[in-house]
């Protein structure tokens, strides 16, 4: 894309900007099978496992709905489940915004690909010229490996006629896991109330409400975060980053 | 047909919410209420959907599967020993898999 203009090939290659994106790009982009595989599991055809991979291109959102209709449950719920997940692209978008200053036309192709990879590799470069580079590597390797290996992976799945066998019901659980992961190790405690609280709710609601619907009721624990310590922002808490020990906020839960 | 529907809906909203973002005002970001929730939706979120996922029974009930809460220890375990997030997946299947095998 346009950050790689001026160019011998050798050295774009050993940028470290280009590294990391490759690096990441066939890493994450090969989770795709992972999300062929649910899908097809949950019964979709893997036109549409495709076709999720390629248009909606976000992880966790495309995992979602596609549990939704594993259970089950209403697409509508499904539906508004994903695209609550999908919201943090929009903060994304907003940190980006600035960093890469495109406009127009590109503005609107790199809109597609900003998600939770690609912004991480673009904010850790330091300066706009390898935040572009990366971000374009990443999203190019990225994404067309995710399409690739969701195909792979929901054709593969086609086959297996035993999905608990091969363990794939537990694919989805370890996803979100591996999704949550690293914002709970290094958000402290106030993280973990609000993954805490979020599960207990929806668990809680799961026999009462259709399937899809305590998911969305879990964003709810969000509201979390508002209360407590640093939620003011003239404090002088500049110098002191969000430490965040829960027991100003007394929502113990379910 | 619905599910069609569905698929591409959904997939028009992830992309304008996208597009917002880098088309946003700048100073929406300033916002630090604004900031603090976006932030911690996905926290709730995420671990909503493990929850519901992982004892996920028949229809709406909740129910515990030996062979899969296995499958999640072994993701646990990989994720502690920071293993690559496919190599966590594919540790999760096995172990499920595995247990299922022996009769659990």
């Amino acid at each position: 894309m346009g950050a790689v203009k001026s160019f011998s090939l050798r050295s774009y290659l050993r940028s470290a900007a280009v590294r990391d994106s490759m690096g990441i790009g066939v890493a994450v982009g090969a989770a795709g099978l992972a999300f062929g595989t649910a899908a097809v599991a949950a019964g979709l055809s893997p036109a549409q496992s495709v076709f999720m991979s390629l248009f909606m291109f976000t992880g966790a959102s495309q995992f979602a709905l596609v549990g939704v209709v594993a259970g089950g449950g209403s697409l509508v719920a499904g539906a508004a489940g994903a695209l609550l997940l999908g919201a943090r692209n929009t903060l994304y978008g907003l940190r980006l915004a600035d960093v890469l200053g495109w406009r127009g036309a590109r503005r609107a192709l790199a809109a597609h690909g900003v998600i939770d990879e690609t912004t991480a590799v673009t904010l850790a470069q330091p300066d706009r010229e390898s935040a572009r580079t990366a971000f374009a590597t990443t999203y190019a390797v990225l994404g067309s490996f995710w399409v690739v290996t969701t195909l792979v992976g929901a054709l593969a799945t086609e086959r297996v006629s035993d999905i608990g066998a091969f363990g794939l019901d537990a694919v989805g659980p370890a996803i979100f896991l591996a999704l949550l992961w690293p914002r709970l190790r290094e958000g402290g405690g106030r993280n973990w109330l609000i993954a805490g609280a979020g599960a207990g709710l929806a668990l809680a609601a799961t026999p009462l409400l259709p399937a899809g619907v305590p998911v969305l009721l879990a964003a709810s624990a969000a509201l979390i975060a508002l209360a407590g310590p640093s939620a003011d922002p003239p404090a002088p808490t500049a110098a002191e980053p969000a430490s965040g020990s829960g027991p100003a906020s007394g929502e113990a839960r379910p | 047909m619905t599910l069609w529907i569905a698929l591409v809906a959904t997939a028009a909203g992830c992309y304008l919410l996208k597009y917002a973002g880098l088309a946003a005002p700048r100073r929406l970001l300033d916002n630090p209420w604004l900031r603090r929730f976006a932030t911690a939706v996905p926290l709730a979120l995420l671990a909503a959907l493990i929850a519901v996922e992982a004892l996920r029974g028949e229809g709406q009930s909740l129910a515990w599967d030996t062979a899969r809460m296995g499958g999640l220890g072994a993701a646990v375990l990989a994720l502690v020993l920071k293993a690559p997030f496919l190599v966590v997946i594919v540790a999760a299947a096995a172990a499920t898999a595995g247990l299922r095998a022996l009769g659990l």
